[in-house]
């Protein structure tokens, strides 16, 4: 301090939003992502992603039950958390959280249940004792797997995908709303901001499906479907590069206007953030993937099955880092400069054991992954289930 | 605080009709069951709440505050609705003493190292380079400064939260723990604030913190349990030079509000549009 450009406002000498607030982005833009993804194969269609559409639903479930623990992690007091649905201010951004959040619970529990319906039927038929009856459970007393019953199923689907769109651009859309609507911090206050982050969460989220599936499909000793794996190289080349031009196009127009904000800003991603933003956002999580994605893209005739599979994993690799410094950078970095903009606080690294602490981030973070290996276990993710659904008489199990 | 009991549960009490007479003697006993158990639990109920509007009266009591409805005539205590604070702070005449900001420590037990007042000591050169400090936020005063560069320009800068009419802070609260009252004074709820931070993030001045204790947000009251009951807040008795003044903008004739009224001040980031309540007299386009 007392050095020209150094100055901090006296209660801005701490990072107050830690790795968990960067989790919490992080963790639904997953959650949204993967929704997206699946509801190119529920609603749009696309036949060809037709391996991946209940891995990336419950996936996204998964990431989705994830999601509250950041926020209770972080929380000075969590016991109190819920009021925030209790007495909510309506006039805050954050409180819409608890409802956009419990709505989308809803919607993505009976969304997968629909889905997988016909397989519950299947399996509480097949099965004994108390596997049977839990099954039974689960198919919540409706045995009906006849044509009409499916049609019918496939129409509810396509309504609740459909409304599970526009709820996945909100859950997302809004987390971005939290940091573009406080107008104290010039590297947060940008409309952008909900764009951006809804594009990435869905670069995120066809990053985090393809690794799923291609890991899925090596310890099943299934075969990596090739139509489909390229689609989702299509689409995921398509939103890093829509993501990846915002984030630069963001940049320039304040480095351009060269206001009164670049002055700390411009530093802040030369110095502070080198690393993370220059070098992991820009560089290695995104030129790199959108030439190997590019290559994917523009020369399938010309790759092997293996070829595709491997840059397609390498690539998701490192969109999943880039989505995560992209995070780091918004949140970390927005609280790097104070708000007097004239100084910068030390760089923060958050400890091994703590409440925000990596320890309890990786937790967080591989939540999800056991809930989809359980529920995998439970039902399968990757069977297709047709070929042997029997009658309606024959699916009865009672 | 609880204003109205809740109803009592009413129950049917006609009288049973001739052909349901059959199920009376089972439907009477449930029937009398039920009446019982209401009476059992409205007197509870009413109960908890008298001894809770008798605490709330006790505590009112205790920080001298008298509690009444919004825009209600005034019942022998503190008034609200006859109150409007403005804060004005003369920066021309601010020596960086510290004492506001001791005195701000002392009366409200500030944490070490958080500040709800502090002052800032801004050095200018002829060439526009401006050197900025606020070493403990001032609390120890300032050490005499030698400088290479030729100063032009050099000032004291007491800051405290601007306790604005459009708060971000108000605004972004998700459980409605940050307020502001009716006379004009931004404050927090400790026992409804969750600690998220946003209200910390939200503040374009630095002037909220998160208590390291109560992981609750924290900030100027304006020493709220002092200017209700007529004393000045602690930052402003204390100052020896008077750079720092309280007002209401409600009474008639009132300095503050003259002055701010008539001279050229000036606010805080007005840009946000926050419509700050601090206002300062001599501040420079360098300040922010």
């Amino acid at each position: 301090m007392g050095e020209y450009g150094g100055y901090l406002f006296p209660n801005d000498l701490h990072i107050l939003w830690g790795l968990m607030i960067v989790m919490y982005p992080y963790v639904t833009g997953l959650v949204a992502g993967a929704f997206i993804l699946s509801s190119l194969y529920h609603v749009f269609n696309r036949d060809e992603l037709r391996p991946i559409g209940r891995l990336s639903l419950v996936a996204s479930l998964g990431f989705l039950l994830a999601a509250p623990l950041t926020l209770l992690l972080h929380l000075g007091h969590p016991e109190r958390g819920i009021n925030a649905m209790i007495t909510p201010n309506l006039s805050s951004a954050m409180a819409m959280f608890g409802f956009i959040y419990a709505g989308y619970l809803a919607l993505l529990v009976f969304e997968i249940w629909l889905v997988h319906r016909v397989d519950i039927i299947m399996l509480a038929a097949r099965s004994q004792g108390i596997k049977r009856s839990f099954y039974k459970l689960l198919a919540l007393g409706v045995y009906d797997v006849s044509k009409e019953a499916k049609a019918v199923d496939h129409r509810v689907l396509i309504v609740l995908a459909a409304i599970g769109i526009p709820g996945a651009a909100l859950l997302h859309g809004y987390v971005g709303f939290i940091f573009g609507a406080v107008k104290a911090n010039p590297w947060w206050s940008t409309p952008l901001m909900p764009i951006v982050f809804l594009c990435s969460a869905i670069v995120s989220g066809i990053a985090m499906v393809i690794i799923l599936y291609q890991i899925g499909m090596k310890f099943s000793g299934r075969g990596i479907d090739a139509p489909c794996m390229q689609s989702l190289a299509r689409w995921l080349w398509l939103f890093v590069i829509l993501t990846v031009s915002m984030e630069l196009l963001e940049i320039m127009t304040l480095a351009y206007e060269a206001a009164e904000e670049w002055q700390v800003i411009g530093p802040l991603l030369t110095n502070q953030l080198a690393f993370s933003f220059i070098g992991i956002q820009l560089v290695l999580g995104a030129m790199i993937p959108i030439i190997l994605l590019g290559i994917v893209v523009l020369m399938s005739p010309y790759l092997t099955d293996q070829i595709r599979n491997t840059l397609c994993f390498v690539s998701s690799l490192l969109l999943l880092m880039q989505v995560f410094a992209m995070r780091w950078n918004v949140v970390i970095g927005g609280q790097t400069f104070s708000k007097s903009l004239r100084g910068y606080r030390e760089a923060h690294k958050p400890e091994l054991f703590e409440k925000e602490g990596i320890a309890l981030a990786i937790v967080v973070f591989v939540i999800p992954l056991v809930f989809i290996i359980l529920f995998n276990r439970v039902l399968p993710l990757f069977e297709r289930a047709e070929k042997e659904t029997p009658d309606a008489t024959g699916a009865e199990p009672c | 605080m609880p204003t109205t009991r809740p109803d009592n549960p009413v129950l049917p009490d006609q009288p049973p009709t001739p052909d349901r007479r059959r199920d009376c003697d089972e439907a009477c006993d449930r029937r009398a069951f039920l009446k019982r158990g209401a009476r059992v639990v409205g007197a509870s109920v009413a109960t908890v709440v008298l001894f809770d509007l008798m605490e709330l009266e006790q505590m009112a009591e205790a920080s001298g505050v008298v509690t009444q409805p919004v825009g209600a005539a005034p019942a022998g205590g503190y008034d609200w609705t006859k109150h409007q604070y403005i804060y004005l702070i003369d920066l021309r005449k601010c020596i960086g003493c510290g004492s506001c900001v001791r005195a701000c420590s002392r009366e409200n037990d500030v944490p070490a190292g958080h500040f709800r007042t502090w002052v800032e000591r801004y050095e200018i050169s002829r060439t526009g380079e401006t050197m900025i400090e606020s070493p403990n936020g001032g609390l120890d005063g300032f050490e005499p400064v030698v400088t290479g560069e030729d100063i032009a320009k050099a000032f004291f800068f007491p800051k405290l939260c601007c306790h604005c009419t459009h708060t971000p802070c108000v605004q972004l609260c998700p459980v409605g723990a940050s307020y502001r009252t009716l006379d004009g004074v931004v404050l927090v709820d400790e026992t409804r604030c969750i600690g998220c931070g946003y209200c910390v993030q939200g503040c374009p001045y630095g002037s909220r913190f998160i208590h390291p204790e109560t992981h609750t947000a924290s900030k100027c009251t304006l020493c709220y349990h002092r200017i209700t009951r007529g004393l000045a807040t602690a930052c402003v008795e204390a100052c020896p030079v008077g750079a720092r003044r309280l007002g209401n903008a409600k009474k008639v004739g009132d300095e503050v509000a003259e002055i701010i009224a008539t001279q050229r001040v000036q606010v805080l980031q007005p840009e946000l549009l926050t419509e700050p309540n601090c206002y300062y007299l001599g501040l420079t386009m360098e300040a922010r």
